[in-house]
């Protein structure tokens, strides 16, 4: 979607104002928040990729004046709701009022490490063979769909050169709503600067972007 | 919001959904064990041993367990080499896509609009912001961490340092060198 997340070229936002000697967390709520949230999804209702559409679902109003860890809640209240583990009443009252859904496995203390080692791979076994090779000249499709895609807009209808071929990898545009993993095979292109930006660009620029077949069409 | 995270908190605990201890577990984690020191060993074997510079050039995610460092948001891993002629920088303008095997979690500054919005655009005053200037015909190349590749920026190594061991070396290592916002520091900046 052409929502608040895609930000690769946008303007106006200000310095990006690095902290010296930045702590992990700014406040006590940040740690709960990166805690609950992996242990929410680690109950395996909803993969990553309908996080990240929950998150980029926000109104744009409410992304930008959210910092990450508050995108991260608030998208999180929307998943649990929407697969029935809390109601909007619970979540109000701050307390449970009744059973919810039933998850698939809890993450428990003796259990985090193995499963943060272990991590969540997503790249699948492919029986097709790649449709470009390192070199190939591909455009960007020119495309925007309404739900979820990783295909930026800064790239769209723009000309690069694959310069990796990839494993397969789940697709989010279907994964993220529930249509399936439908791997595919997904290229690093990289495009030039004066491509993406015209006449005003860096000209020692370059940006890669790492895209999905379908996303892909021969230039 | 500290009051919206509790109720969460509270409300995920009562139902039995979650278990409070783990996210105690999850936080020490990422506190004091997984963070930029690992990359930092990282860069340092690759200076230090042509054989796992090269390991890590064509497999970094094997290069990189072999070390100890994998796991969640490092499944994918690629090394990316500055030199001479070429300096990379890492960014997620999507959302936050960060290699947390080797780095941790993501400082505020990369999750952010400022960041995620210019890196692609306009490098060169995003890397003077980090008190970084570039000689003006090294060219610049930005990776857009769009699908589940993880980038490590491994720096050049600085000059001074022949002879130094892995330790040593690591020291000179900077987080923001190895996303591609800093370079290594110089040996007499230690």
């Amino acid at each position: 979607m052409n929502g608040p997340q895609d930000l690769g070229g946008q303007m106006g936002f200000g310095p990006v104002a690095p902290e010296k000697d930045e702590p992990y967390f700014h406040a006590e709520w940040e740690k709960r928040a990166l805690g609950v949230t992996l242990c929410a999804g680690a109950m395996g209702a909803w993969s990553l990729d309908e996080s990240r559409h929950a998150r980029e679902s926000l109104h744009p109003a409410d992304y930008y004046a959210s910092s990450y860890y508050e995108i991260w809640i608030k998208a999180l209240e929307t998943l649990l709701m929407r697969h029935g583990f809390v109601d909007r009443a619970e979540l109000h009252d701050g307390e449970m009022h009744g059973v919810g859904a039933t998850p698939k496995r809890v993450l428990k203390a003796a259990d985090v490490p193995a499963v943060l080692a272990r991590g969540g791979p997503c790249d699948r076994p492919l029986a097709t063979q790649p449709k470009f090779a390192a070199g190939d000249r591909v455009r960007a499709r020119n495309m925007h769909p309404v739900g979820h895609t990783r295909l930026p807009r800064y790239v769209r209808g723009r000309v690069g050169v694959v310069e990796a071929v990839r494993d397969g990898f789940v697709l989010p545009d279907t994964n993220a709503h529930g249509r399936g993993e439908n791997p595919e095979r997904v290229y690093t292109v990289v495009f030039q600067g004066r491509e993406l930006w015209g006449e005003g660009s860096d000209p020692t620029l370059s940006v890669s972007v790492d895209a999905w077949e379908n996303y892909l069409e021969p230039a | 919001m500290a009051a919206r995270v509790r109720a969460l908190e509270t409300i995920l605990t009562q139902k039995g959904l979650i278990d409070p201890a783990a996210i105690d577990v999850i936080v020490d984690t990422y506190e004091t064990k997984v963070g930029p020191r690992n990359g930092a060993r990282v860069v340092a074997k690759a200076w230090s041993d042509p054989a796992f510079a090269d390991w890590l050039r064509r497999d970094a995610t094997a290069a990189i367990v072999s070390l100890g460092y994998g796991g969640r948001q490092g499944e994918h891993m690629q090394a990316v080499f500055n030199s001479s002629d070429t300096h990379n920088m890492v960014v997620c303008t999507l959302c936050s896509c960060y290699p947390w095997s080797v780095l941790g979690l993501p400082p505020v500054w990369y999750k952010a609009p400022p960041y995620r919005s210019r890196a692609v655009i306009d490098p060169r005053s995003v890397l003077a912001e980090f008190g970084v200037e570039l000689p003006a015909d090294k060219a610049v190349r930005v990776w857009d961490s769009t699908a589940e590749l993880r980038y490590l920026v491994i720096p050049e190594r600085p000059a001074g340092t022949e002879g130094w061991d892995e330790e040593r070396l690591a020291a000179l290592v900077t987080r923001d060198s190895m996303i591609g916002t800093g370079l290594a520091r110089e040996p007499e900046a230690t």
